[in-house]
């Protein structure tokens, strides 16, 4: 296990170098939630029955959901540009722990996620969201948020490591964007068809959604909806759960394989 | 695969020369424990390939067809990278010297994917060395390289089995495997079809005398003397009142070929005695030729 935790260290410092080198891509995932924000929020915000300030607090953890989400993306692109470009091949060749790899770029990937928290949280509080929840609920949020994203980063890296090519994996990420647009993230649930509501209700990013509102004092709980938007801290720690144990040990095994 | 039985000795390079779809590459993922066998055995530095692979990584270097170092890093944090998981005491040391011998120094601080190809080959290679491997897999090393960077990748080479890494290379240049290999083992459908050194590869095809006669009528003449002196059937080319024949005696020079023709009166125009290339010996010996660029394996 050793091992594991050394190869690791060295292969999340290798994501970290990557970052510092080529920043680019760090800058668009971290300001779209950021240009989603002013965008939804002043364009969308004037269109929808609630009023500005409160679409926009009410899109603050929907945004926080849905850039968790991304997890997908990023996981998916960078896995499956290491398997093309040779990367993967030169580590497998390594006497390196097997489970380091798709590790070091998950742990790599939360440094990230964690970082990104903080200018999007500071726009938020310019634009008029509050957190009204206690130091413990703050923790609460900040955990169930990272569980999600490392969960959604493992799907990701399984869907790389299998993708065809880099192009592929290209594509099928930005299908991934669709995903919080079929959740409460940017609209409430309730006035949905009854299979669309269902359907919206059972993604996972709604639970989370619902768990960060909640948490954070935007808006409760909804009493009449699916089991992981009513129970939704419960929710999302079990679709977290579910999506790392069915990816995780196939992506492991994937990586191991060749 | 086949059934590709293969020995190296040790400190030698073993040449791997199969036309497109052999199975070179299939081989050298085998071998570097990137793809696990479905049957057969395999021994590398005298560790068993299924059942301690682990062991093997610890002595191998691979550098493959395509870059496989991270573009992303500078050419200095790759070598890092690989010597820290390498577990080497002094990462950035070994790096270092690496760096200084490929001629990458000045480049180190780059990102990789600034680098000419050149440059990413030898960066590819040095990121193999990094621990000095017992075994050294190339497949295709010096593919779409400039004839400089090519030199300086043999080079390396020379240098490393002078101090007694064995080499195992793949190669579609017919020259590389000339110049670098001790054997060379031809491939051709998943198994190997002739194994020796260079020259026994090519005593085995023959050198081929060609005659360049007047007119076409002198062609029984020459291919007579032909005949006599190689042992073989003659070619004939009547277009260009040529006749061609291999021999494998290599007492015959072409002195003596000409003199014998000449004392049988042939109207001798043109006479070359031509000992065989690798192509030759590898068109001869394996079903393809080497020159289509599909990669099956």
């Amino acid at each position: 296990m050793s091992t594991l935790a050394y190869d690791g260290t060295a292969l999340l410092g290798r994501q970290l170098r990557r970052i510092r080198n080529n920043p680019g891509l760090l800058i668009l995932t971290q300001t779209t939630p950021i240009t989603m924000l002013l965008f939804f929020g002043y364009v969308f915000g004037s269109a929808v029955a609630m009023p500005g300030t409160e679409y926009r607090a009410f899109l603050v953890p929907g945004l926080l959901a849905a850039t968790a989400s991304g997890g997908i993306m990023t996981g998916m692109f960078q896995a499956a540009q290491d398997t093309h470009r040779g990367v993967t091949d030169r580590l497998r060749t390594l006497p390196v722990s097997r489970a380091a790899v798709p590790l070091g770029q998950a742990a790599a990937d939360l440094v990230v996620t964690a970082a990104g928290l903080i200018p999007f949280l500071l726009v938020a509080l310019a634009v008029g969201w509050r957190f009204e929840g206690t130091a413990l609920d703050a923790l609460a949020a900040l955990t169930l948020l990272l569980l999600f994203r490392l969960a959604c980063t493992w799907v990701g890296i399984l869907l790389g490591l299998a993708s065809r090519n880099e192009e592929a994996a290209g594509q099928l990420g930005s299908v991934t964007f669709v995903l919080p647009l079929l959740s409460s993230a940017y609209i409430p649930t309730e006035n949905l068809t009854g299979w669309l509501r269902a359907l919206a209700e059972w993604n996972p990013i709604s639970a989370l959604t619902t768990a960060l509102r909640d948490l954070s004092g935007t808006a409760p709980v909804p009493t009449d909806a699916a089991w992981p938007v009513t129970h939704p801290v419960a929710g999302t720690l079990v679709w977290s759960a579910v999506l790392v144990a069915l990816t995780a040990p196939l992506a492991i095994r994937r990586y191991t394989r060749g | 695969m086949r059934g590709l039985d293969l020995a190296v000795a040790e400190g030698t390079v073993c040449g791997l020369l199969g036309p497109n779809g052999a199975g070179k590459t299939t081989a050298v993922r085998l071998l570097t424990t990137l793809l696990r066998p479905d049957g057969g055995s395999a021994r590398v530095a005298g560790y068993d390939l299924v059942r301690e692979p682990a062991r093997i990584r610890r002595r191998i270097g691979v550098t493959g067809q395509d870059s496989s170092v991270d573009g992303d890093l500078t050419g200095r944090q790759n070598l890092s990278l690989f010597a820290r998981l390498h577990r080497l005491r002094d990462p950035g040391g070994r790096g270092a010297e690496l760096l200084e011998r490929f001629g990458l120094t000045e480049a180190a601080d780059r990102p990789v994917s600034t680098y000419s190809g050149g440059m990413r080959r030898r960066l590819d290679l040095a990121a193999s060395l990094v621990r000095r491997p017992e075994i050294l897999f190339l497949d295709e090393p010096t593919t779409g390289l400039d004839p400089a960077s090519r030199n300086q990748i043999w080079d390396a080479v020379r240098e490393l089995t002078a101090q007694g890494t064995t080499v195992l290379l793949t190669t579609q240049y017919l020259e590389e495997a000339d110049q670098l290999a001790d054997d060379i083992a031809l491939v051709d459908r998943g198994r190997v079809a002739h194994t020796g050194a260079p020259r026994e590869l090519k005593a085995l095809i023959g050198s081929e005398a060609e005659v360049v006669v007047a007119h076409a009528d002198a062609l029984p003449g020459a291919a007579a003397v032909l005949d006599r002196l190689t042992g073989s059937a003659p070619a004939f080319d009547h277009d260009r009142a040529a006749v061609r024949a291999v021999t494998r005696d290599t007492t015959l020079t072409l002195p003596r070929l000409v003199r014998e023709l000449d004392a049988a009166g042939v109207p001798l125009l043109d006479a070359s005695l031509r000992p065989p290339t690798l192509n030759d010996v590898f068109l001869r010996l394996t079903a393809g030729p080497l020159d289509d660029k599909e990669h099956a394996a």
